[in-house]
């Protein structure tokens, strides 16, 4: 097993056991998407109109929600520093981990999304136009999140600054997100466009976000 | 290999916490590093193991991997154990093993000589502070890197444990190692070089200031 597969496995059995963050995304993500049917009442056209965006909402703070500890919970007991002292490089260290917060926690949101989709009058030949702007947009909030994440490491109560620092951030995201999904739900605006400029996003994210996190916590470390 | 410092001086928070110390160390050296609290034993090992940056003076490596810095031929074992609560004894050691790089084979083995073997399976978070220490102290075993940097490595260990340690740094020695420890108590090693901090504080004192020419270093770095 290579050094990053074996922080790739275990970042993704703590995840997924007791306490570990993994459900707690995916059910929040269910529970918003419940309410607002119910908040906004029976008008089917409307809730069509607005689905898209209160998916991709959901979403956005679902993938929020785990990700302080992502840095935090190895920083407080000592892995950063034996990380650190390994062989691997940082950037590609954090990509791993990173890929590991996407597979436990964006993975299993996208599965939830069509079926959670019905109650917003998304129907079944649309939900794969929805499911696919997540399945290309999520990797890119995560590469942005781990940056605030390896921002606000060392602080006690990091994920109030890390949520101001990365919200901002992922706007472009969740406009072309949106877009996209909005054009496969209902049209009459075009797919394509949008859902390019959103899969350059995620690019660009994936390059850029390791790299910068990397730097981030070189910094925290000393 | 042999690790040289010479006139390292560490600034942590803006207070100047020690300067002037040099050391050499060889293979099959160990060097005992003592202090009163606070006199910047942790600190001093940080540094050697690459986590924070002196504030003065240099550090290098004859010998060894050149491709590899220092921290990338040591293990650090720090307060902190590095143990996560949720994966097993074996999970736990196994990451470390297969993350530095080394047949995670040998994991039951190791986890039997540090005498945890008999617990492999049990999540961690059951753990004293004695056995995460000794789980902590068979990465250092399962994996095969030529300097130590143990921070009070005894602390939490029993009798039994302390003597099962004084046997790894034996045998780390005899191997060609090198061994850099902050303690308070002995190390129970024969040969051992000591460095004591207590002398190295940077104060302003002229005479009898046992730093050597650390004052002209610290003063050359604050800015």
């Amino acid at each position: 097993m290579t050094p990053l597969s074996a922080l790739l496995v275990r970042d993704m059995r703590i995840a997924i056991r007791v306490g570990g963050g993994a459900l707690i995304g995916v059910l929040f993500f269910v529970v918003v998407v419940t309410l607002t049917p119910f908040a906004i009442g029976p008008d089917l056209a409307l809730l069509k109109r607005i689905g898209p965006a209160i998916l991709w909402l959901a979403a956005l703070l679902a993938s929020l929600l785990a990700l302080d500890r992502l840095f935090a919970s190895d920083h407080e007991d000592g892995s950063l520093d034996l990380i650190l002292t390994g062989r691997a490089p940082l950037e590609l260290v954090i990509a791993a981990k990173g890929l590991a917060h996407w597979l436990t926690t964006a993975v299993p949101l996208i599965v939830a999304a069509p079926l959670i989709g019905l109650l917003l009058n998304i129907e079944p030949p649309a939900q794969a136009g929805l499911v696919l702007t997540l399945l290309v947009g999520t990797p890119a909030l995560t590469f942005i999140g781990i940056v605030g994440a390896a921002i606000a490491v060392t602080l006690r109560r990091g994920g109030l600054l890390l949520a101001i620092i990365v919200l901002p951030l992922t706007v472009p995201v969740l406009i072309f997100g949106v877009a996209a999904a909005n054009a496969a739900v209902a049209g009459p605006a075009p797919f394509g466009t949008p859902f390019t400029v959103l899969c350059a996003l995620t690019l660009a994210s994936l390059v850029i976000g390791p790299f910068a996190a990397a730097a981030a916590l070189r910094l925290d470390i000393e | 290999m042999r690790v040289n410092a010479v006139d390292l001086a560490c600034r942590r928070g803006g207070r100047d916490v020690f300067a002037g110390v040099s050391f050499q160390l060889a293979r099959g050296e160990a060097l005992a590093v003592t202090g009163r609290n606070g006199a910047g034993k942790s600190s001093l090992l940080r540094i050697i193991g690459g986590f924070i940056r002196p504030a003065g003076g240099r550090l290098w490596l004859d010998g060894g991997d050149p491709e590899l810095s220092i921290a990338e031929q040591a293990h650090y074992l720090g307060h902190q154990d590095a143990v996560k609560p949720s994966l097993s004894v074996a999970e736990n050691l196994h990451f470390w093993t297969a993350f530095f790089g080394a047949d995670a084979r040998k994991v039951q083995d190791t986890l039997e000589r540090v005498g945890l073997g008999a617990i492999a399976a049990l999540p961690a978070a059951y753990l004293s502070a004695g056995q995460r220490r000794r789980l902590s102290i068979g990465r250092l075993l399962a994996v095969k890197r030529p300097i130590w940097l143990l921070d009070e490595p005894s602390s939490t260990l029993d009798a039994a444990g302390r003597d099962r340690l004084t046997d790894f740094m034996k045998s780390h020695l005899a191997g060609g190692g090198l061994i850099l420890a902050a303690t308070h108590g002995a190390l129970g090693l024969s040969g051992t070089q000591e460095l004591s901090l207590d002398q190295k504080i940077p104060l302003p004192v002229s005479g009898d200031n046992l730093g050597g020419g650390s004052e002209a270093k610290v003063g050359a770095v604050t800015p």
